[in-house]
């Protein structure tokens, strides 16, 4: 038996330790802010950081992308891609407002149906009902159809954009009732994210959906000779994706006190964006909501921060794309180092 | 007799024109550990593959614990009893060693339907004591599998079978990928199932380790079964013989 026990002590020998992925995100969070400090008292002689209004104009302004990025971030977990989110945002803004508007404005849309200064659980009801047959389309393409995510969602991202259009021709459509902008209105839209950001960590971490998810992402032939019911689970992965999508075209629609046909366009790279430099892998099984908040913060402290010195909003994008493709180099080869620890 | 626990009559499986498996008459008692050799392409796996209910026969029966079965998939089989370590493990990397264990069938704390709560405590627990039982010592079960050896893989898939199989445990190559070391550790794993009194079919092409570790074996050759040997009966030169076919035992002299 001294070769079982030599075995076990190489066994115990191969313990380590490891950071989690959220942590390099988050130290590139407090990098780019000590760097807006600095330039701050440096060229603007004020805080960047310690101004209220700056903070929930950042906040505000990314939380709403925050929302659709929780549902994308557990469509990538569970190894797929949803790229149909920013077109269901415009799909669900436009339908859901044509039925928010108040009788002030003579051309709402629906007001000879009399339509008009409905309660808002039915422009809500609409919205989300727009977003669930969304869903259900990606989930039943993905999950039972067994079409390749990005192909699926593509097509949605077309079609969705296609009736946001169709819908009133292009024209926006405006005047909601007061009680639909309250939806939108101050600290409203951060609030939201956070409740569903939180939920969705806790689910994610603590339940059969969340275990699940991380399975069918990491190994799927193994979670189907589990027992997993893979294709159930997938088809409710994308169902909730794309009701979270709607979700934050209700906060946008509310906010902005107007739908606009293009809302939403290119929010779902965004989306995308803020998992992947969170620490999500794109290869599925391996990522969290809160790197995906981590990632939503360095996009609005980007955003802040480049109005903030009053520098041309061109140079942001360039920014945007250097820090992307960074942290996933980055993540790499920090896997790679860890690899050969092994 | 009342202790066979599985047992297969005229079990044949083609596939199109091919032969894969052909009339086999196969037999395990509980607490017997039986090896399955042969060249590949014998029929083994095929063999296996029946038994488990990933594929569907062509004709035969199967009676396990008593009891004709059709298994539809190898959940059934599961189901039913039968726990299968496949070569290609069928462990999720990113979780870690409970969440693997318990995959597809979590204990859950508070029922919510998709959304129930799992019992992380109540995993980790029966993970040692699984763990405990076979032997297997994982220093980190927080650890996922990726950053495990593949010795230690090999284990928690073990671990898992032995966990859950109430009645049967089949291993295909349990060792093939593995460094010295690890394959003790392995073969460690199954003497303990043999003292606990669970039965096992190994399939092996290492004839010390079969010799090391079973009661009896089997050899399949061209589809057939060709050999059912005593080891306390039987050299290696024997069994390389009846895989090779330069023999076949005389009551199996028609499978020839």
């Amino acid at each position: 038996m001294t070769d079982v026990a030599a075995a076990n002590d190489m066994f115990t020998a191969r313990k380590r330790k490891s950071l989690p992925a959220e942590m390099n995100a988050f130290l590139g969070l407090v990098v780019l802010i000590l760097i807006f400090e600095a330039l701050g008292w440096s060229l603007m002689g004020q805080s960047f950081l310690f101004n209220k209004l700056r903070l929930s104009i950042m906040i505000t302004q990314v939380a709403v992308v925050g929302i659709l990025a929780v549902g994308v971030t557990q469509v990538i977990i569970s190894g797929g891609i949803d790229l149909s989110g920013g077109s269901i945002i415009g799909a669900t803004s436009m339908i859901a407002m044509s039925f928010a508007q108040s009788s002030v404005f003579p051309r709402a849309i629906y007001i000879e149906q009399g339509w008009v200064d409905l309660p808002i659980v039915i422009p809500i009801a609409i919205g989300l009902g727009v977003a669930l047959i969304c869903g259900i389309i990606n989930g039943v393409l993905v999950a039972y159809v067994k079409l390749p995510s990005f192909i699926a969602t593509l097509g949605m991202m077309v079609t969705a954009r296609g009736v946001a259009l169709w819908y009133t021709e292009g024209k926006p459509i405006s005047f909601p009732t007061d009680g639909f902008k309250a939806i939108g209105e101050g600290l409203m839209p951060v609030w939201i994210f956070i409740t569903v950001a939180v939920l969705f960590w806790l689910i994610l971490r603590y339940t059969l959906y969340g275990k699940h998810t991380y399975a069918i992402g990491s190994n799927e032939a193994a979670a189907r000779m589990s027992g997993i019911n893979v294709e159930r689970h997938l088809f409710l992965v994308y169902v909730i994706a794309a009701l979270l999508a709607g979700l934050a075209a209700l906060v946008l629609t509310a906010r902005s006190q107007t739908a606009q046909a293009m809302f939403g366009t290119t929010n779902e790279l965004d989306a995308i964006a803020m998992a992947v430099i969170g620490g999500v892998s794109l290869a599925g099984g391996r990522g969290s909501i809160l790197g995906t908040a981590i990632g939503m913060l360095i996009f609005g402290v980007i955003f802040s921060g480049f109005i903030f010195l009053s520098v041309d909003a061109y140079y942001q994008n360039m920014v945007k794309g250097a820090i992307i493709v960074g942290a996933v180099a980055l993540d790499q080869w920090r896997q790679k180092r860890q690899a050969m620890e092994i | 007799m009342s202790d066979v626990i599985l047992k297969t009559e005229g079990l044949t499986k083609y596939y199109g024109g091919l032969h894969a498996l052909d009339n086999a008459n196969f037999e395990l008692r509980s607490g017997e550990h039986v090896a399955i050799m042969g060249d590949n392409g014998a029929g083994k796996s095929t063999f296996v593959r029946q038994i488990t209910g990933v594929e569907q026969r062509t004709r035969g029966k199967i009676i396990f614990n008593g009891q004709e079965v059709h298994f539809k998939g190898p959940l059934e089989a599961r189901e039913a009893g039968i726990e299968t370590v496949f070569q290609n493990l069928a462990l999720a990397d990113d979780l870690d060693v409970p969440s693997n264990l318990f995959l597809g069938r979590e204990k859950i704390w508070l029922n919510l339907g998709p959304f129930s709560i799992l019992d992380f405590k109540g995993m980790k627990a029966a993970t040692e004591a699984a763990l405990k039982r076979t032997a297997v010592k994982i220093p980190n079960l927080a650890n996922t599998i990726r950053n495990m050896s593949g010795g230690q893989r090999q284990c928690v898939a073990i671990a898992r079978t032995a966990t859950f199989a109430s009645k049967l445990i089949i291993m295909d190559e349990p060792t093939a990928a593995l460094g010295v070391q690890e394959t003790a550790q392995v073969e460690n794993i199954i003497r303990t199932l043999k003292s606990n009194g669970e039965p096992v079919i190994l399939i092996s092409h290492n004839m010390r380790q079969v010799f090391d570790l079973v009661d009896r074996i089997v050899v399949f050759r061209r589809g057939r079964i060709v050999a059912n040997l005593k080891k306390s009966q039987t050299t290696g030169e024997e069994v390389v013989a009846y895989i090779t076919g330069a023999k076949t035992a005389p009551e199996f002299s028609d499978a020839a």
